[in-house]
C-alpha cells in the first residue's frame, strides 16, 4: 500500500516515542510500589519500636551483599548499552549475560534468607509470629510482600534481558536500533532503585 | 478507496479482527464488548429494582447481595472505566490529531486482549470456587478477606483490567505527545483529545494504586499478613484509603472523556466556535489534578481527623469549579448559535442537564454536616448514577449518535433516535430522582428490604427502570437496523470541522492518504478570530 512506507518516518513509533512510553510505564510501576511504601510508612510511624525490634533479626550481611550485587548488575547493564552503541555485539552480549547472572545470584541469596526465616517459624500467619507484637507481625508481612514482589520484578527483568540477549545475538538489536535494550536497562535500573529503598527500610532501621 | 472493514489480506474473518493492530478495528471490537457487558450489567440492575418493589418474592438476600456487587463490577470495570477512551478514543484519537494509528499499535492490541481476559475471568469468578462475590464493588476489608465467595479470582480479573487500562493510558499520552500532525499545536487539538490526555495521566497515576490494593487483598486471603486485619494490628480504613486513592480519580477517568465528547458536539450543532477553548481545555487538566486529591470524601464517616475532613471537603468543592467552567462554556457556546436540534445534540444537552444535577448534589454530600445524614443512603446511589449514567452514559450515547455515520458509514433514523431518547430521559429521572428523595428520607443503600413508608419511592424507581429499558431497546434497535439497512452516510453529515470529517465514512486503512497540515484551531465557523 502506498501509505505503509510513510509510517516509518513518523516520529512516534521511533526512538523518542518508545523511550517516552517506557518512562510513563515506570511511573505506573513507581506508584504500584508506592502503595506498599504507603502501608510501610503508616505502620512504621504507628509501631516504630516494634519495627526496630523486628529488623534486628534481618540478615544484614546477606542484605548488604545483595545490594552490592544489584548495583553492580545495573552498572553492567549500562555498559552493555554503551557496548552495543559502539557496535561491539560480543561485549554487549557478555555484559547482558553477566547482568542476568548477578540477578540470579541475588535471587539465590534471597532464597536462603527467606528459607532461614521460614525454618525459624517466621512467616505470615505462623503460630510463632502471631505470638509477637502487632508491629512485628506487620513488619514481617511487609517484608515478605515487598521483597517478594520486588523479587518477582527481578525474575521478570532476567527474563526480559534474556530476550534482549537473543535479539542481540540475532542482530535485531544493533548499533542503529537499540531502544529495546535501553528500555530494558531503564526497567532494570528501576528494579535496582526499589531495592535501594527496601534495603534501609528493612535492614537498617535497627 | 476501500474502508478499514475490508480485509487487509494476511488474515481474514475473526482472526483478521483479533490480530488487527488497526486502531479503528480495535475500537469497534471494544465498542461491541462494552455494549455487551453494559447490557448484562443493566439487566442485573433491573433485577435488583425488581426485588425492591417486593423484597423476597423474586430472590433471596444472598442473591441480592451478589447482584448489586456484580452489577457494580461489570458496569464500573467492564463498561464505564474502559468506556469512552477504548472505544471512541481508539477509533477517533488518531483521526482527530491527523495520525495513522496510535503510538504503539501492538501494545493497543495487547490492551484489548487483556481486557478480554479480564472480562472472561470476571465472568468465570461468578461460577468457580465460592461463586459470585458479595462484597459490593468496593471490596472493603475486612469482609472481602473473610467472605467465602470467590473474591480472589474476581480481584485478579480487575487487576488484569487495570493493566489493560494502564497500557491504554500510556499509549494515548505518548500518541498525543508524539503523533500530532504537522501544525497541530497543543491549542489546536480538539477538546476530546485534551480530555483523553488528562484521562491518560489519571490512568497512569491512579490505576497502579488499585492494582496493589487488590493484590494485597488477594495475598491477605492466601497468606494472612494482617495489613487490614485489626486482630493483627492492621487497619481496615487504610484499605479504604488505598481503594479510593484510585477509585475517586477513576470517576474522572469515566467523566473526563465524556466531557470531551460534549465539547466536540456542542460547537458543531450550534454552528459556532466553542466558547472559551482554553478554559475548557485547562479545566480538564484541573479536574484531573485536583480530582486526585479528594478521595477522603468517601470516608467522612469512617474515622478520620477533623482537620483532614475539612481539607478533603474543601478540595471537593474546589474540584467542582472546573466542571462548572465547562458547563458555562457549553451553554455560552449555544448562546446565539444557529442550533440544529439533531439526536447527538439532544443527548449532549441531556448530559449537561443530568450532569449538573449530579454535580450539584455532589456538593451537598461533600459538605461535612450534610454528609453525616446522607452517607450510605440512596442519595449517594442517586448522585452516583446521575454523574455516571446521566453523565458518562448519555455522553456515550451522544458519541454513538454523533460518530455513528463515520464509524459504520450509515445513517440512522433521526425520529426513532429522538423517541428512544424521550423514553430514556423520562425513565432515567423516575429511576434515579426518586432515589434522591428516598435517600433524604433515610433509606440505606444496598439493603434488601425496607419499612413500608419507602414503598412509593421504590415503586416509582422500579417503574422508571422499565421505561429506561424500553428507551434502550428503541435506541439500539434503531442503530442495529441502521447498520444493516440505513442509507449511506456522507463524509460529513453534521458539518463538523475536525479532521475525522475530512476522510471518507467509514475511514480507509491508515486514515489519511496524506497527513494533513494544520493551520487553525479545531472549531471554526467563520466567527473565530484566526
Amino acid at each position: 500500500m502506498e501509505t505503509t512506507k510513510s509510517r516509518a518516518d513518523e516520529p512516534g513509533s521511533g526512538y523518542e516515542g518508545a523511550k517516552l512510553g517506557m518512562w510513563f510505564f515506570l511511573i505506573t510501576e513507581l506508584l504500584f510500589f508506592g502503595g506498599m511504601f504507603l502501608l510501610y510508612s503508616v505502620y512504621r510511624s504507628k509501631y516504630s519500636q516494634d519495627f526496630h525490634t523486628a529488623a534486628l533479626e534481618e540478615n544484614l550481611l546477606l542484605g548488604s551483599i545483595n545490594t552490592v550485587i544489584l548495583i553492580t548488575s545495573s552498572f553492567t547493564m549500562a555498559l552493555s548499552i554503551t557496548a552495543i552503541r559502539k557496535g561491539n555485539k560480543q561485549l554487549s552480549s557478555l555484559l547482558q549475560a553477566g547482568t542476568m547472572l548477578m540477578g540470579g545470584i541475588f535471587l539465590v541469596n534471597k532464597y536462603f534468607e527467606w528459607s532461614a526465616k521460614i525454618s525459624h517459624g517466621i512467616y505470615p500467619d505462623s503460630v510463632l509470629l502471631l505470638k509477637r507484637s502487632s508491629g512485628e507481625i506487620l513488619f514481617y508481612g511487609l517484608y515478605y510482600v515487598m521483597t517478594g514482589i520486588h523479587a518477582l520484578h527481578v525474575i521478570i527483568g532476567i527474563g526480559v534481558i534474556g530476550v534482549m540477549l537473543f535479539f542481540t545475538r540475532r542482530e535485531i538489536i544493533n548499533r542503529e536500533s537499540f531502544v529495546k535494550l535501553e528500555n530494558t536497562g531503564l526497567y532494570w535500573h528501576f528494579v535496582d532503585i526499589i531495592w535501594i529503598y527496601l534495603f534501609p527500610l528493612f535492614y537498617l532501621v535497627t | 478507496m476501500s474502508s478499514f472493514y475490508s480485509d487487509t489480506g494476511q488474515r481474514s474473518g475473526i482472526a483478521g479482527w483479533m490480530m488487527s493492530v488497526d486502531h479503528k478495528r480495535i475500537g469497534i471490537m471494544y465498542l461491541s464488548a462494552l455494549l455487551l457487558f453494559f447490557s448484562i450489567g443493566t439487566s442485573l440492575g433491573v433485577m435488583m429494582r425488581l426485588n425492591l418493589i417486593s423484597p423476597g418474592t423474586f430472590m433471596g438476600v444472598h442473591t441480592y447481595n451478589r447482584l448489586f456487587t456484580i452489577h457494580g463490577i461489570i458496569q464500573i470495570f467492564l463498561f464505564i472505566i474502559p468506556g469512552i477512551p477504548v472505544s471512541f478514543g481508539n477509533f477517533f484519537l488518531p483521526l482527530l490529531i491527523g495520525a495513522r494509528d496510535v503510538a504503539f499499535p501492538r501494545l493497543n492490541r495487547l490492551s484489548w486482549w487483556l481486557y478480554l481476559a479480564g472480562a472472561f475471568l470476571v465472568l468465570a469468578s461468578l461460577f468457580l470456587g465460592g461463586g459470585a462475590l458479595d462484597t459490593g464493588w468496593t471490596f472493603y476489608a475486612p469482609y472481602s478477606i473473610k467472605t467465602k465467595t470467590n473474591v480472589s479470582l474476581a480481584l485478579f480479573a480487575v487487576f488484569i483490567l487495570g493493566f489493560s487500562s494502564i497500557l491504554t493510558g500510556v499509549n494515548f499520552v505518548t500518541t498525543i505527545h508524539r503523533l500530532r500532525a504537522p501544525g497541530m499545536k497543543w491549542h489546536r487539538m480538539p477538546l476530546f483529545v485534551w480530555t483523553l490526555y488528562a484521562t491518560g495521566w489519571v490512568q497512569i497515576l491512579a490505576t497502579p494504586v488499585i492494582a496493589i490494593s487488590l493484590l494485597l487483598i488477594i495475598l491477605e486471603r492466601f497468606f494472612g499478613m494482617g495489613f487490614f486485619d485489626p486482630l493483627k494490628g492492621g487497619d481496615p480504613v487504610l484499605f479504604e484509603h488505598m481503594f479510593w486513592i484510585y477509585s475517586h480519580p477513576a470517576v474522572y477517568i469515566m467523566i473526563l472523556p465524556a466531557m470531551g465528547i460534549i465539547s466536540e458536539v456542542v460547537p458543531v450543532f450550534a454552528r459556532k466556535t466553542l466558547f472559551g477553548y482554553r478554559a475548557v481545555a485547562y479545566s480538564a487538566l484541573a479536574i484531573a489534578g485536583v480530582g486526585y486529591l479528594v478521595w477522603g470524601h468517601h470516608m467522612f464517616t469512617s474515622g478520620m481527623s477533623d482537620a483532614s475532613r475539612v481539607v478533603f471537603s474543601l478540595l471537593t468543592f474546589i474540584v467542582a469549579v472546573p466542571s462548572g467552567i465547562k458547563v458555562f462554556n457549553w451553554v455560552a457556546t449555544l448562546y446565539k448559535g444557529s442550533i440544529r436540534v439533531d439526536a447527538p445534540l439532544i443527548f449532549a444537552l441531556t448530559f449537561i442537564f443530568l450532569f449538573s444535577i449530579g454535580g450539584l448534589t455532589g456538593l451537598i454530600q461533600g459538605a461535612l454536616s450534610a454528609n453525616l445524614h446522607l452517607h450510605g443512603t440512596y442519595w449517594i446511589v442517586a448522585h452516583f448514577h446521575y454523574v455516571m449514567f446521566g453523565g458518562m452514559g448519555f455522553s456515550f450515547l451522544t458519541a454513538l449518535h454523533y460518530w455513528f455515520p463515520k464509524m459504520f458509514g450509515r445513517m440512522y433514523n433521526e425520529r426513532q433516535a429522538k423517541i428512544g431518547w424521550f423514553f430514556l430521559f423520562v425513565g432515567f429521572n423516575m429511576l434515579y430522582f426518586s432515589m434522591f428523595i428516598l435517600g433524604v428520607q433515610g433509606m440505606p443503600r444496598r439493603y434488601f428490604d425496607y419499612p413500608p413508608e419507602y414503598f412509593t419511592g421504590h415503586l416509582v424507581s422500579t417503574i422508571g427502570s422499565w421505561i429506561l429499558v424500553a428507551g434502550f431497546v428503541i435506541v439500539f434497535r434503531n442503530l442495529i437496523i441502521a447498520i444493516r439497512k440505513g442509507p449511506k452516510a456522507p463524509d460529513n453529515p453534521w458539518g463538523g470541522t475536525t479532521l475525522e470529517w475530512k476522510v471518507p465514512s467509514p475511514p480507509p486503512h491508515e486514515n489519511f492518504e496524506e497527513i494533513p497540515v494544520i493551520t487553525r484551531g479545531p472549531y471554526h465557523y467563520g466567527n473565530d478570530k484566526k
